[in-house]
């Protein structure tokens, strides 16, 4: 979150409710769950670490959305040195993983069922995404976000399938080594 | 037609071969979609989902069980009153869209019409119009060959609506389609659902569910989830990566 506020900070000074602004603009309805709480949060790490300097705008009240912020020097360099860098989000797959496995290892829930459910929940969450992004009044550049929100679940539901033939295998197979 | 059902099936079965080599695609299916309805039916190739199709839209006969298209029986009816049936009451969609390259996209439109009977005039009247709700008006006199993949398909669904079908039956509607062009035939799926088109899509393609009311997901020639979403108004969109 820091980076993402620094970097955003980059253009022009700006007041912390511009900021906002400019990150739900960018985010669309994806935006709508960011918790304006932790933009201030950032400002105020970045504040201290002196990556960015505040001052009160003239005849505005002193709160943190009616101060202009502005990079110094060295937040500069870190918004260089963040754009530079190679990171990727990691979908964590293993934990659905191990939950299936331990299902299925001391009988508590047919691994079949848990993947029939998380299915209908990462179908609901790709269904609510592709609606937003069929919406003709959707900002383009929102909409090249909601893409690859879509393209991810898609993936996952892919993995779910590979996931329910491997074990509604196993179940076949293994009611017939019992018997 | 709202409260009527479209389409019914009890007992639904489709089997290949025999003995060891039994398959059965299509294993007792029960199936009620009501008029208006826009169905999707998902699964992984080879589940019975294309079968299934082609049984309710009598492109084949079931081995077992009964199906209704608008409370007429259709398994058991002659050939011919079935190739009328599908002529005038149902509208195919196919993942390779099946136009014709030789004529241009307002005749594509027309052909059913006037296999129907319909004259020369009406039917061009209501093929115009139909490209125009697909929004290909400026193209009606092209070929295929001069359309998208995206412009074909539509053309294609346009054809599909020329007889005012009880029932749209797509088959993969969107496998030959790129991003874009798959947004253009969702956004005219929705179009139809709210035209009170009764809809079934046969789909591996999930992002059909965001024009459904419901999905059924299929595995070995039976039904294993069956998913009723409350109404298509915008839910919460999913924030975050994960």
């Amino acid at each position: 979150m820091q980076d993402v506020v620094l970097a955003m900070l980059a253009k022009e000074p700006a007041h912390g409710y511009e900021l906002r602004g400019r990150m739900r603009d960018a985010l669309g309805p994806l935006g709508e769950a960011m918790n304006a709480g932790q933009i201030y949060v950032a400002l105020a790490r970045l504040g201290r670490t002196g990556l960015v300097t505040s001052e009160r705008a003239d005849g505005l009240p002193d709160r943190p959305d009616r101060r202009v912020y502005a990079l110094t020097p060295a937040g500069q360099q870190r918004v260089a040195g963040w754009l530079a860098e190679v990171s990727w989000p990691k979908p964590d797959l293993t934990e659905f993983h191990l939950k299936l496995v331990a299902a299925a290892a001391g009988r508590l829930a047919d691994p079949v069922a848990l993947v029939d459910a998380q299915r209908r929940e990462v179908l609901r969450r790709l269904r609510d995404t592709q609606r937003a992004a069929l919406d003709r009044s959707v900002d383009p550049v929102v909409g090249v976000l909601l893409e690859g929100v879509v393209l991810r679940l898609r993936a996952d539901l892919e993995w779910l399938e590979v996931c329910e033939r491997m074990w509604t295998e196993r179940d076949r197979t293994g009611r017939k080594a019992e018997v | 037609m709202t409260g009527s059902t479209a389409l019914r099936a009890r007992g639904l079965t489709k089997r290949y071969g025999s003995h060891n080599t039994l398959v059965r695609a299509v294993d007792e299916v029960d199936l009620d979609v009501p008029a208006g309805q826009t169905l999707a039916i998902m699964g992984p190739s080879g589940c019975g989902k294309s079968t299934l199709l082609h049984l309710v839209g009598g492109l084949q006969r079931p081995t077992g069980g009964q199906v209704w298209l608008a409370e007429r029986r259709i398994d058991t009816m002659s050939e011919r009153a079935l190739a009328r049936l599908r002529r005038d009451d149902v509208g195919f969609v196919f993942q390779s869209f099946h136009l014709m390259d030789e004529l241009t996209a307002v005749e594509n439109v027309e052909l059913a019409a006037l296999l129907a009977g319909r004259s020369p005039g009406r039917a061009r009247k209501r093929a115009l119009y139909l490209l125009d709700r697909v929004g290909l008006a400026d193209r009606a006199a092209h070929l295929p060959s001069a359309l998208s993949g995206g412009q074909r398909q539509r053309v294609a669904i346009a054809r599909a609506l020329s007889n005012e079908p009880l029932v749209v039956l797509a088959d993969e509607p969107t496998g030959n389609l790129d991003s874009a062009a798959t947004v253009e035939v969702l956004r005219l799926f929705e179009e139809l659902h709210a035209a009170g088109q009764t809809l079934v899509v046969v789909t591996h393609d999930a992002r059909i569910a965001a024009v459904a009311d419901r999905v059924i997901s299929m595995r070995d020639g039976a039904f294993a989830d069956d998913n009723r979403f409350a109404s298509t108004t915008t839910g919460t969109v999913y924030g975050g990566w994960r």
